[in-house]
């Protein structure tokens, strides 16, 4: 059963990673997203994290790519672009060359490691404590508790980036320019 | 019989390396700005996903609480980078990431 969750939402993740770089459309490329964001969530269940699957569907797959089918969708480049042009020959192969290396370099370090890494306790799971909000309480410790502090200063960096963006897009009126 | 095999966290980690290795391939390979963007969420993603993992292996909540962090960031990042693309096209309609290079000196 697990394996079947596994294949699946791997499948999900492959296709719609593919699917991002592959199409031409920019708003095919952001519904391609959507699919690898779900099949990550999918992962997130299988793996305990419960919350955490919640918090990528409803952010990641709600907010931000909404968001970026907005700004698709306001400025009008909602068509197909042409993936033929290349604009300096060798790039595409350079990038194939690079990718397969990161890849197989990762992989080759993963599975070397794969006893090295230790296997401390078992999260507290609903399964293994009977109660269902055993993750959620134990992230909220961890984040009101351990990093606080960081989670303060998020809150920082998230006015200052409305703040910025705000700044970044206006129009002045006064001035000749936009 | 499909039982047989459970997918162990070495699974998850490579899974995490191929999805990265799109996301940076994309990355070299995009034009668009905005799909430049969509492959950095990949790569963010394939980061989330072995941070997860590991959290269960380890039996540690930290990496969750770490991947709590790393979509905050993000949300972040995109509002920032959506903002600049949209001044940018607004002045260039149609710009490409090497249009952008114009912006240099």
């Amino acid at each position: 059963m697990e394996l079947v969750v596994f294949v699946i939402a791997a499948a999900m993740v492959l296709v719609g990673a593919v699917g991002v770089i592959v199409r031409s459309n920019p708003v095919h490329a952001a519904l391609s997203l959507i699919l690898t964001l779900f099949g990550v969530a999918v992962m997130f269940v299988a793996l305990e994290a419960h919350f955490v699957a919640a918090v990528q569907v409803i952010v990641y797959a709600g907010a931000i790519v909404v968001l970026f089918l907005f700004v698709i969708m306001l400025l009008g480049v909602d068509r197909a672009e042409d993936l033929k042009a290349e604009p300096f020959r060798l790039q595409r192969p350079l990038a194939a060359v690079l990718g397969l290396g990161t890849a197989g370099l990762v992989i080759a370090s993963v599975v070397s490691a794969r006893d090295a890494i230790g296997s401390g306790g078992a999260l507290q799971t609903p399964d293994a404590t009977g109660d269902g909000d055993s993750n959620i309480r134990q992230l909220a410790r961890s984040v009101f508790g351990d990093y606080v502090v960081a989670f303060e200063l998020t809150s920082v960096l998230l006015v200052v980036a409305v703040v910025g963006t705000v700044m970044l897009t206006r129009r002045i009126k006064t001035g000749k320019g936009d | 019989m499909l039982s047989a095999a459970t997918p162990t966290t070495t699974w998850y980690l490579v899974l995490a390396a191929l999805l990265f290795a799109i996301g940076a391939v994309g990355v070299l390979v995009r034009r668009n700005p905005l799909v430049m963007f969509m492959c950095i969420e990949l790569m963010l993603n394939a980061v989330n996903l072995s941070f997860v993992a590991l959290a269960k292996r380890l039996g540690d909540i930290g990496g969750q609480t770490t991947v709590f962090f790393v979509m905050v960031v993000a949300a972040a990042e995109v509002v920032v980078g959506l903002g600049i693309i949209v001044s940018i096209m607004r002045r260039r309609p149609g710009a490409t990431a090497d249009d952008v290079a114009e912006l240099k000196g």
